[in-house]
């Protein structure tokens, strides 16, 4: 199916208007907007939908957005019997980064979840095991936002390296 | 200053005890099968059929208690560091650590990430330092020949005796 | 006495920890293992002890300065990675690459499957006790490691491919090597089979444990072999075709129940093996197919020396030595890359071993882990 067609299935099993966007110059891929509150029943339905059968959760990733006040969720998903791809995005606030959890839909979920947590700080409801998973428990911060800010030394070792005598910098 | 005087029964070789005993322990260097990244798989292949380490005597031990070198083969991050540490710990003197690779010298080209330790000398105290992203296995054996120098030119007796300062460490709290 | 000897009737679950240093856990994995004598109730991972920030080091660098370190996203692969990465920049210019650089990839990418797939060979022999198939396949790496050199200038995190082609070109005495070397090696294949494949020790250890079956491997996010060893017939090099594989004749081993033990079953970690083992015969084949094929020309597209891709996204994939390496770049119009994500194989592998261990033995999770082909850069990134 097309990316259109696609959108046009979402749009009808959700019975709402969806956007659709893609990058300036039309290059690259394009994505489905969903709004928050419907972000796992979309994805459910994208599941189970015959037509569209996305059962394999390639990546979802976090991207932060200070700009636009929002952190985005990207879902890329897969189909394996009909080889049909597709982008859905949804928005969670900045100041108040809590979405719904989809491991319920995909288990391959559960990790990419805990990921953005510990990089972006997105609270996901319902998620069977909420912790940080590529930095240690202690961390401080969220390194993924743009405004992180390297703390000056942890746990005793410090985070930057003088330079060697007679360099200049 | 070693004299060899050969016999109808055999040679004899005198000498001072520290060289003696150097010969043996540099012909013996045992290291730890430890790697953390890309440096790792040119450390296996060190120890591989080409570039074979294991005529110089060093062997890859996997427990840290059998192990006289610490090859710190990869980037740290300071998730690891307090486990190298710990490693580092649990090796019985004499011990010595190899930064190989850019990444365990100064962090290398992650020096600028957030969660790398720039540098192994950063929290433990290092011997050998091998550049290279990564070094090749002729560049790792040359660093284990100097520690191999090293060790021959260590003062042994003196050191067990206590009269030699032993090297210093850079003090880190155990939070581990 | 005999009270001594009657046991109070209580189980108590023994907590041990498995790494991060470990000789079987490729790289830095830690598993903190709840058994019960032999048995395990779970293995629960812990990962990001090569946490590098890969993916938060994208936006401090140009696009093109960022291809160096696409290389130690996966190490093994660093093909893959650089080919993913480059893809991904290359859909949002929409760039048009000459086939003499699609053929050079596709060249480049096979042989660094043939190397990495000796290494997870090598170290599933390894991890189950066989020591001496791990140093043959060395030795057969160290030739492509040669070769690889020759072309690009360094033997692991090649830094070969770049935004529009590849860096290098090559000459007809690299092709007559790598013809040499498909002659030495495909008889190694045969010889690594023989040595042992079909050892009953090897085979018993593997047929069976961990089964993974093809709804499990899709819900999880596995892929590449270990999602053709779970019967889903899927090879992105096939089905979704990119830089020359179109035209290209090569076949795709899916799992099969009784495949040369009969006691092998589809998903199995034996499977999984064997998936690896013809997958370098396949490469062979590829690799052949390149050369006599291989077309004159430029190997680079035209590119600006500053890249600046419109403000958009795209994802790129590959079909890695471990399965799918995908890359999602953002661009928001500026030199430097907004977001650079990376699926990886090894990330989705590692978070099903939890689902898997229950009721496996201590020995069985070595022998996962290692045809789950886990390594912990991808993991981590």
């Amino acid at each position: 199916m097309e990316a259109s067609e696609i959108k046009k299935r979402l749009e009808e099993l959700l019975s709402s208007e969806l956007v659709w966007k893609i990058g300036e110059k039309q290059t690259g891929d394009g994505w489905v907007e969903i709004p928050l509150e419907k972000w796992t029943e979309a994805c459910r339905l994208a599941r189970d939908d015959e037509k569209l059968l996305f059962e394999f959760l390639r990546a979802l990733s976090g991207v932060d957005r200070p700009g636009e006040n929002n952190i985005e969720l990207v879902a890329h998903l897969f189909s394996y019997r009909h080889r049909h791809a597709v982008v859905l995005k949804t928005k969670v606030s900045r100041e108040n980064p809590v979405a719904a959890s989809v491991c319920s839909v995909w288990p391959a979920a559960e990790w990419y979840e805990r990921e953005i947590f510990d990089l972006l700080g997105v609270n996901f409801r319902e998620h069977p095991d909420l912790r940080r998973i590529l930095l240690p428990e202690d961390w401080p911060g969220h390194p993924l936002r743009k405004d992180y800010q390297q703390p000056a030394s942890y746990r005793g070792i410090p985070t930057s390296r003088p330079a060697p005598e007679g360099s200049a910098s | 200053m070693t004299l060899i005087e050969r016999s109808p029964e055999g040679a004899v070789a005198i000498g001072p005890i520290d060289k003696l005993l150097n010969l043996a322990r540099k012909h013996s260097l045992w290291y730890l099968l430890f790697g953390t990244a890309c440096c790792a798989i040119e450390l296996m292949q060190t120890g591989g059929p080409r570039a074979d380490a294991d005529r110089f005597g060093m062997m890859f031990r996997s427990s840290p208690r059998q192990a006289d070198v610490l090859i710190l083969a990869g980037t740290i991050t300071y998730k690891m560091a307090s486990r190298i540490r710990l490693l580092y710990e649990q090796m019985a003197e004499p011990r010595y650590v190899i930064a190989m690779g850019s990444c365990a010298c100064t962090g290398g080209l992650f020096q600028k990430s957030y969660a790398v330790v720039n540098g192994g000398d950063l929290f433990l105290p290092v011997d050998v330092y091998i550049p290279g992203c990564p070094p090749r296995p002729e560049a790792l054996l040359e660093g284990l020949l100097v520690v191999q120098q090293k060790v021959a030119a260590e003062p042994w007796l003196k050191k067990i005796q206590g009269k030699v300062p032993a090297k210093p460490d850079p003090a880190l709290p155990r939070e581990c | 006495m005999s009270e001594i000897l009657q046991s109070s009737g209580e189980r108590q679950e023994l907590v041990l920890n498995m790494g991060p240093h470990h000789p079987s856990t490729h790289g830095v994995l830690r598993f903190v293992v709840h058994t019960d004598g032999e048995i395990m109730r779970r293995a629960v991972p812990d990962i990001g002890y090569l946490h590098r920030g890969l993916e938060k080091l994208a936006e401090g660098c140009s696009w093109a300065g960022y291809m160096p370190f696409t290389d130690r996203v996966n190490y093994l692969e660093a093909m893959f990675t650089n080919l993913a990465y480059a893809r991904a920049v290359e859909k949002l210019l929409a760039l048009e690459i000459p086939p003499r650089a699609q053929y050079l990839r596709v060249m480049a990418c096979e042989l660094n499957r043939i190397a990495s797939h000796c290494i997870t060979l090598g170290c599933i022999a390894m991890d189950l006790g066989a020591f001496t198939p791990f140093v043959y396949l060395l030795r057969e790496r160290e030739t492509i490691n040669d070769l690889i050199e020759e072309l690009c200038g360094n033997r692991i995190t090649h830094n070969y491919m770049r935004i529009g082609g590849v860096a290098f070109d090559v000459d007809e005495s690299w092709l007559k090597k790598v013809s040499a070397f498909l002659y030495h090696f495909e008889p190694v294949i045969a010889e690594f089979e023989s040595l042992i494949v079909a050892n009953e020790i090897l085979a018993k250890r593997m047929a069976g444990v961990g089964v993974i079956c093809a709804a499990d491997a899709v819900a999880w996010g596995l892929v590449g072999p270990n999602l053709r060893a779970s019967g889903v017939d899927f090879d992105l090099r096939r089905d979704q075709p990119y830089a020359a594989y179109d035209g290209l004749q090569f076949s795709v081993p899916v799992g099969r129940d009784g495949w040369v033990h009969p006691d092998s079953v589809v998903g199995d970690c034996y499977q999984r093996f064997l998936v690896r083992v013809e997958e370098m015969r396949q490469a062979c084949k590829i690799l052949r197919q390149c050369i006599a094929a291989l077309p004159s020309g430029e190997i680079m597209a035209k590119v600006p020396k500053a890249l600046r891709p419109p403000r958009g996204e795209a994802y790129a994939a590959v079909e890695g030595a471990r399965g799918e390496i995908g890359c999602y770049v953002v661009s928001d119009g500026g030199p430097q890359p907004y977001r650079v994500k990376w699926r990886s194989s090894s990330f989705s592998s590692m978070s099903i071993i939890e689902h898997i261990s229950r009721g496996l033995m201590i020995a069985d999770l070595v022998a996962v882990i290692a045809t789950l082909d886990v390594i912990a850069p991808e993991t981590d990134r």
